[in-house]
């Protein structure tokens, strides 16, 4: 085994629970249930998670919106996986080094957080939670 | 919280996996050797996502094998240094407290790390955030096993289990056989490691058990400023101006 390259890029966390969705789907293959394994436990680590109720869509318009408060790409990659809800939150995604944000850009996040993916919490049957079980 | 690694390796494909087109035997074959591993200065290996590109495959004399070089990227478990992640705690001790991903285990909040001023509970064997009430009292915040916890991570700690030489447990027993058994298994109790742990820290206001910040952050929305210029040193302060609220 040889390493290319350790971080070669980053993934939301809503697109590692897509594919592992698509694995538990597949038929059981002989020698993989460490495959199974690790499968099953990171799923229900990321079916718990604010990710269930994201979309590619939804994702796509968040950090579309986001774009203008000129986040660092880890910020967005933090906000995405965890939307923050509060202002405390937001401000754990923001680096300490940085101006921080303004109250009114704070709420304006979290405002944002509810437009994209809260219509997804409170109703919580969504295409992509059908995933075979 | 999760990297795509680029990974490069050799891959042996068994004579009676040939009736599998061999994109999927090279995927089955890495995601048996690979899945829920830790790679060393990689992390825990998830599942594959997608293979780059397949070399030549080759046979050697005596193998009925067939053997391909493959260029794929894999799904790993690494959180960057910094990022915040929501865990459950899977016990305290005296060290500090442990964390569980469900899918990752070896997560360690130091005590030197936690909220100060914290104390660990031996009775309850849980430690308890003494959060400063305005009267000069205390209000205790139990760290009770199965609560939900945020937390930043601070270090990641790779180390080396592959063996390196003969188990010295082996020469022990052998010497002196009354003692062995309890010889043998305290070397074994420290020799083993844990090929990847991340170290984690919560003493920053937002961090901790969830249901701590929860009635607050409905209570003071607008007292940011508090939150804005909280650094990881003046945690205490931050504690109390939200406290005030």
């Amino acid at each position: 085994m040889e390493t290319v390259n350790a971080t070669y890029s980053y993934i939301t966390n809503f697109e590692v629970m897509q594919i592992l969705q698509h694995i538990k789907g597949t038929k059981k293959k002989w020698g993989m249930h460490n495959l199974a394994t690790v499968t099953y436990e990171a799923l229900q680590y990321l079916e718990e998670s604010p990710c269930k109720t994201q979309t590619r869509e939804s994702i796509k318009n968040y950090l579309c919106d986001l774009a203008i408060y000129r986040l660092m790409p880890h910020e967005q990659l933090q906000m995405v996986n965890d939307p923050p809800t509060s202002a405390l939150h937001t401000q754990l995604l923001i680096d300490d080094n940085k101006v921080p944000l303004t109250d009114e850009e704070n709420e304006a996040i979290i405002q944002l957080t509810h437009k994209h993916f809260s219509n997804t919490t409170t109703e919580p049957v969504q295409a992509n939670q059908q995933a075979p079980t | 919280m999760f990297v795509l690694a680029e990974l490069k390796d050799n891959v042996r494909i068994a004579p009676d996996h040939f009736n599998l087109k061999l994109v999927d035997a090279v995927r089955d074959e890495i995601d048996r050797k690979l899945a829920n591993k830790v790679l060393l200065n990689v992390g825990l290996c998830i599942a594959m996502k997608e293979i780059v590109s397949l070399k030549d495959s080759i046979i050697l004399p005596g193998d009925g094998a067939s053997h391909t070089e493959v260029l794929f990227r894999y799904i790993v478990f690494r959180p960057m240094v910094g990022t915040v992640m929501t865990g459950k705690i899977r016990n305290c001790s005296r060290e500090g407290v442990n964390v569980t991903l469900g899918f990752f285990d070896d997560i360690l909040i130091p005590h030197a790390a936690l909220q100060h001023p914290s104390r660990f509970d031996e009775a309850e064997q849980a430690w308890v955030w003494e959060y400063p009430l305005d009267d000069g009292g205390k209000h205790d915040l139990f760290m009770d096993v199965g609560e939900p916890i945020k937390f930043r991570v601070s270090r990641e700690i790779f180390e080396e289990t592959s063996p390196i030489g003969p188990p010295k447990a082996e020469g022990q027993q052998s010497q002196n056989a009354s003692s062995s058994n309890a010889a043998a298994a305290a070397t074994a109790a420290q020799e083993v490691k844990t090929p990847y742990k991340i170290i984690g820290a919560i003493n920053e206001s937002g961090l901790g058990v969830l249901s701590w910040w929860d009635q607050q952050g409905k209570e003071e929305e607008q007292d940011v400023e508090d939150g804005e210029d909280n650094t990881e040193y003046e945690n205490d302060d931050d504690g109390e101006g939200a406290c005030e609220e």
